[in-house]
């Protein structure tokens, strides 16, 4: 095994385009637990931790621009009111250690269906900005996922900068485990609100191979709210309404059986996520009008 | 591979290290420092917490490598980290952590067996597990110190909820968590009654 270590951004982007098969570590939070129980040995390690422009952030007129190694624990305390459902997934990630190393490019590259962070970017819209020595490109987050722990990225490419819109509008997320602290999400989803466009984004975590947004459901709520005058009137979603959209979201979902929960629960609790977090984003644009601070 | 950092303010360089090798593996069985525990090695238990550059982290989760050059703490220094700590106006300037400068002027003491930390006198969190009984097999605590002492570092009155926050990523099998509580609230009763 060799250890890569560049100094800078084109270093790293040189090292990787000399030997694609290198693995980036920044956190390490994934990497080295495979590493430590044998279940991956890489040709060479392509640490990231001496490349600063991976670490800033930077608040734009409509998107935040977040390095991809930017910690967890930086967007928690940072980038609440524009970022109110990553600050919120951030916060069910793991734990305080963990969130002191683990980043978005790390949940990114690794492409799990269960990482923390994808319900709430596919939520918000985002755009993930790659990079190789052949030049930069944008990938929508929609078009990232392409299967279990698999993404868009050529073998020569690394993920500089997420490139998330900031809210417009009240955002939730929420995650189903065992406990609060260190828990793999049995299933997770993130909802936004986006009343500059009067739309609606949702994303659900950890019940179907890849995370995926619920574009029926979000497109049979756009059309509810728009007839029923909801956004100008602000009243109360009607329960029938809201079920609606539930039962759509749970249609979405593909999940399986597995060691952490059922597919039949994995549904039903998407479907749970979604009414609720309807129901308190709801109550936020009634209630402040544009009350951007996550709840927790 | 040889790798150069800074533990509790000395210098050290260590040599034949695997490239793919976690930095709690060097801390143990290259520099002779036991305190920080092996038992997860995949960042479930906390009990390797160390500081890195002043950031609490599981150390069974970094590589080796990406610690070149930089500073770690761990808990065979707590005591003298804390006392410099108090000596030099604490987290107030914002700015925690080991200074270079600060690093530069350790030096190993005849009193202290850098080994067992025995001859130094325990760092307030420490006296605390003690004090409030927070210690039973042992294999947690230095993790909870470590972890622990970050928190009492930025925040001087922590509620239930901060202390629980702040030690969710350390696991104790023994205790039940009660005393392990007591004795942070104790260290911060005593941190806000020195003030």
């Amino acid at each position: 095994m060799d250890f890569l270590r560049p100094a800078s951004w084109e270093e790293a982007l040189a090292a990787k385009a000399e030997h694609p098969t290198a693995v980036p570590i920044a956190g390490g939070t994934d990497v080295m637990v495979e590493i430590n129980f044998d279940h991956r040995r890489p040709e060479y390690l392509l640490d990231l931790n001496r490349i600063e422009l991976l670490r800033e952030w930077e608040v734009g007129e409509e998107n935040v621009r977040l390095g991809a190694s930017v910690p967890y624990t930086q967007i928690m305390e940072n980038l609440r009111t524009e970022l109110p459902g990553l600050a919120l997934a951030s916060h069910t990630v793991a734990s305080p250690q963990i969130r002191n190393r683990g980043g978005v490019g790390g949940n990114l590259g690794t492409a799990s269906p269960a990482g923390d962070a994808h319900p709430a970017l596919l939520a918000a819209g985002a755009e993930v900005e790659v990079e190789s020595v052949r030049g930069s490109r944008f990938i929508p987050i929609d078009e990232f996922y392409t299967g279990v722990k698999r993404n868009a990225l050529q073998p020569d490419e690394l993920i500089k900068t997420v490139h998330i819109k900031k809210a417009d509008g009240p955002q939730q997320y929420s995650k189903v485990g065992t406990r609060n602290a260190m828990v793999i999400a049995v299933c997770a989803f993130g909802l936004a609100l986006h009343p500059e466009t009067r739309t609606v984004r949702t994303g659900i975590g950890s019940a179907a191979p890849t995370p995926i947004r619920a574009k029926e459901a979000e497109a049979f709520l756009n059309a509810a709210l728009e007839e029923g005058g909801f956004w100008d009137s602000g009243k109360i979603i009607t329960p029938s309404v809201a079920k609606q959209f539930a039962d759509l979201v749970s249609a979405a979902a593909n999940p399986i059986d597995d060691v952490r929960g059922t597919a039949k629960y994995r549904r039903h609790a998407v479907g749970i996520m979604a009414r609720r977090q309807l129901g308190w984003t709801w109550e936020q644009y009634r209630g402040a009008g544009r009350t951007l601070e996550g709840a927790a | 591979m040889r790798v150069n950092f800074t533990v509790n303010g000395r210098p050290q360089e260590a040599d034949d290290v695997w490239e793919g090798e976690s930095l709690l593996y060097v801390l143990r069985e290259r520099l002779g420092l036991p305190g920080s525990k092996n038992a997860c090695e995949q960042g479930e238990c906390g009990s390797c917490t160390v500081r890195l550059d002043g950031v609490p982290v599981c150390s069974c989760l970094v590589a080796a490598g990406q610690v070149e050059g930089r500073e770690v703490v761990t808990v065979e220094g707590l005591a003298e980290f804390a006392k410099d700590r108090t000596e030099h106006g604490g987290c107030a300037s914002g700015a925690c952590g080991t200074t270079l400068d600060q690093a530069k002027r350790w030096e190993a003491k005849p009193t202290q067996d850098s080994q067992t930390g025995e001859g130094v006198e325990l760092s307030p969190i420490q006296q605390a597990f003690i004090d409030a009984g927070a210690v039973q097999c042992g294999f947690c605590t230095p993790g909870l110190l470590i972890a622990a002492d970050e928190l009492l570092e930025r925040n001087g009155s922590p509620s239930d909820q901060d202390i629980r926050e702040a030690l969710s990523g350390n696991l104790c099998r023994c205790t039940g968590y009660e005393k392990i509580l007591d004795a942070v609230r104790l260290a911060a009763a005593r941190q806000g009654e020195a003030v």
